[in-house]
C-alpha cells in the first residue's frame, strides 16, 4: 500500500540528472515513475523504482544526498473527472496534497497518480472508504 | 597531567622577567652586530643595544615584518654563518613568497624543548604512539612534532599527510594514541572513518594536538565527539620557530605561551601601539634564545588576545586565546570584515555539521557579493523544496546576523567541494582589487 519513493537532491548543473541515471543504470535499476521539482537553485528528483533499498544505497555511495519517502498512489481512471473526484475526498477530509505526479498504466483504461499527503494512512482510509483503489507497492514497483 | 620541564614551566614571573631580560639583552646584541637589515632599522629609531635594558624596554624596537623577510630572501636575516645552520624550513607559501628559516644545534634543541612540553601538557608520556598527519618537508608541522616526540622517546609514526583510508588503518591496527594534524584533516578523517564503518570505540586515539589553521570552538567540539577524543590548540609560525610556540594544557582555556623563549605583545595593528593584556590585536613574538633566525618584534599577522590567569595547571606562562583570524586572510566585503572561521561557526551553531564550506567572493557591477556554498548532507536533505529553501534561508539569516552582510547561500551536492590534506581553502576571491 504504502510505496517507497526515491527522493534525490540535484544540484543546479549541467549534467547532473545524467549522472544519476547513469549509476541506476550500471546497477540495472528500472524507473517506473518520476517527477522533478525544481527552484532557481537546485532541484528535486522523485523516482518510483523496481528496488528502491538497491536505488538508495547506489545513489548514497555516489556521494548524493538521497532519501526514501513513503508515498501512495491511486487507481483512477482515465477520463475527466475522476482525478477530480479523488482530490474533492481529500479536500473534503481535510487532507493536503503536498505533491503529485501522475503515470498512465500500459493496459486497461487506468492511470496511476503518487500522492504525497503527511497521514498516508488517513488518506487510504478516506479514499478507499469512496470507492478509489490505492495501488499495491509491488504494482507500483513491477508494474 | 605531565609536565616536560616543570621548573621552567612554572617558574616564578619574577623570576621569569629576570631571565628574559638577560636574554632579551644578549639577543639584541646578537642581531645588532650580525643582522645588517635589522641593524639599519634599529639606527633609522635611534637605538642602540645598550637602550635595552629590560623587558620593558621591548617597545623602543623596531618591528619586523613579513615584508623584511621578503626583503631579504633568502638569508638575508640570518645571524649566524651558514656553516653553523644545520637545518632549513619554509612557510608553507599562502600568502606570497615563501619564506625561509634556518636552525642551528642549539635552534633545534629549543624546538624539539618545545613541542615535547607540548606533548606533556596534553598528556603525552613516552608510552605513547604519536601518530603524525601534519606534513613532512619544509613545512615545520611534521618534524616540529616529530623531533618534539623523539625527544620525549615516545613512539614516532610518521605518517605526514595523504592517503587517509591508510591512515585510519594505521591508527587502528598500530594503536595510535595521540594524532597531531591540522583540525580540518581530523575532520576528513572522521569522513573517512565512517564511509569505512569504524567508530572511534575501536581506536586507541586519545588526544590532538591540532594547529596550522584557525578553527572554532564549534569545530573542537565536533572533531572531539567525532574521533573520541579530547583536541587541544597548538600554535607556531614557521618565522619564529613552528609548532610549539605555545600549546594548551588540560584545561583547553588557552595556550600557553614557552615565554622564556618567545615573548609575546599584543599591538593595535594600525597604530603598532601596545595594548595592555586583555585586549584582542596583532600578536607580535620576540625570540630570545634563538641562534640562527632570531626575529625581534616580529608581527604575526594573527589576531588574538592574552590571558593571565592562575591556570589550574601550574604554568605560570601566559595564554593567548585561540587566533580569530589573521589580518591578511581578512576579507573585507562591501567595508564588512570576514572571517572565513565566523562562517564555520554559523553553520556549526545551526547544527549543520559537515563543515564544509567555501566563500566565493566576487564583485558585481562594482559592487561586492558573498557566496557561501554549503554542502548537502544526508541530516539536511528533505524531500520538501519549501525545507530545503527554508534551510538556505535560515543559513543566510544567520550568517547576515554574525557577518552583518548578507550572502547568498547555495546548497550543493556532498562531497563536492574540495578536501584539503594541508591547510583548508576556504575562499574564493575572483574580485580583482
Amino acid at each position: 500500500m504504502i510505496i517507497k519513493q526515491i527522493s534525490v537532491f540535484v544540484e543546479n548543473k549541467l549534467g547532473k540528472l545524467a549522472e544519476i541515471m547513469n549509476a541506476l543504470h550500471k546497477n540495472d535499476i528500472n524507473i517506473r515513475a518520476l517527477s522533478i521539482a525544481d527552484t532557481k537553485d537546485f532541484g528535486i528528483l522523485r523516482l518510483i523504482v523496481n528496488d528502491p533499498e538497491k536505488a538508495e544505497a547506489v545513489l548514497k555511495e555516489s556521494d548524493y544526498a538521497v532519501s526514501i519517502t513513503r508515498v501512495i498512489a491511486i487507481v483512477v481512471e482515465d477520463r475527466p473527472g475522476a482525478l477530480a473526484k479523488a482530490m474533492n475526498i481529500l479536500t473534503e477530509n481535510g487532507i493536503s496534497v503536498e505533491y503529485m505526479y501522475a503515470f498512465i498504466t500500459r493496459s486497461e483504461n487506468e492511470a496511476y497518480v503518487v500522492i504525497r499527503v503527511e497521514d498516508n494512512q488517513k488518506a487510504v482510509d478516506v479514499l478507499t472508504g469512496r470507492g478509489i483503489r490505492i495501488l499495491k507497492s509491488e504494482e507500483a514497483y513491477n508494474f | 597531567m605531565g609536565y616536560w620541564n616543570r621548573e621552567m614551566e612554572t617558574i616564578d614571573r619574577g623570576e621569569l622577567k629576570k631571565l628574559q631580560s638577560e636574554r632579551l639583552c644578549a639577543m639584541v646584541r646578537h642581531v645588532y652586530d650580525n643582522v645588517e637589515h635589522y641593524r639599519n632599522k634599529m639606527k633609522e629609531r635611534g637605538v642602540t643595544p645598550d637602550d635595552i635594558k629590560s623587558v620593558d624596554d621591548l617597545k623602543l624596537l623596531p618591528f619586523c615584518e613579513k615584508s623584511d623577510l621578503r626583503d631579504t630572501y633568502p638569508f638575508g636575516l640570518f645571524a649566524v654563518p651558514m656553516s653553523e645552520v644545520i637545518r632549513l624550513q619554509a612557510s608553507s607559501g599562502t600568502t606570497g613568497k615563501q619564506i625561509v628559516v634556518g636552525y642551528t644545534q642549539n635552534d633545534l634543541d629549543v624546538w624539539s624543548e618545545v613541542t615535547a612540553r607540548a606533548i606533556c601538557a596534553v598528556g603525552g608520556t613516552k608510552d605513547d604512539l604519536i601518530h603524525i598527519s601534519y606534513g613532512y618537508g619544509l613545512f615545520t608541522g611534521g618534524l616540529g612534532m616529530h623531533y618534539g616526540a623523539e625527544r620525549m622517546k615516545a613512539t614516532v609514526v610518521p605518517v605526514s599527510t595523504g592517503n587517509s583510508a591508510r591512515q585510519v588503518n594505521i591508527i587502528k591496527d598500530f594503536g595510535s594514541s595521540i594524532i597531531c594534524c591540522t583540525p580540518s584533516y581530523a575532520l576528513s578523517l572522521a569522513d573517512t572513518m565512517d564511509e569505512m564503518g569504524i567508530s572511534p570505540s575501536e581506536l586507541k586515539l586519545r588526544a590532538g594536538i591540532m594547529g596550522a589553521e584557525p578553527w572554532s570552538e564549534q569545530m573542537r567540539r565536533e572533531i572531539e565527539r567525532r574521533l573520541g577524543i579530547k583536541a587541544y590548540d597548538i600554535y607556531g609560525l614557521t618565522e619564529i620557530t613552528g609548532p610549539g610556540v605555545a600549546c594548551e594544557c588540560s584545561e583547553q582555556s588557552g595556550m600557553h605561551i614557552n615565554e622564556d623563549h618567545f615573548i609575546p605583545e599584543i599591538i593595535d595593528p594600525e597604530t603598532g601601539e601596545v595594548l595592555p593584556i586583555g585586549q584582542q590585536g596583532e600578536l607580535v613574538f620576540t625570540c630570545i634564545t634563538k641562534e640562527a633566525f632570531p626575529l625581534l618584534r616580529y608581527r604575526t599577522r594573527d589576531i588574538t588576545s592574552l590571558v593571565m590567569d592562575e591556570c589550574p595547571c601550574k604554568r605560570t606562562f601566559l595564554k593567548m586565546k585561540k587566533p580569530c583570524g589573521r589580518t591578511d586572510d581578512m576579507l573585507i566585503i562591501r567595508g564588512v570584515n570576514v572571517f572565513p572561521s565566523q562562517v564555520e561557526s554559523v553553520l556549526l551553531e545551526l547544527g549543520l555539521t559537515s563543515a564544509h564550506y567555501m566563500l566565493i567572493v566576487d564583485r558585481v557591477n562594482n559592487l561586492d557579493t558573498l557566496e557561501i556554498m554549503v554542502e548537502m548532507t544526508g541530516e539536511m536533505f528533505t524531500d520538501h523544496v519549501k525545507g530545503l529553501e527554508e534551510t538556505a534561508r535560515r543559513i543566510s539569516a544567520a550568517m547576515a546576523s554574525t557577518l552583518g552582510l548578507t550572502a547568498k547561500v547555495t546548497l550543493v551536492d556532498p562531497k563536492t567541494i574540495k578536501r584539503s590534506e594541508g591547510k583548508a581553502v576556504r575562499v574564493i576571491d575572483k574580485r580583482k582589487i
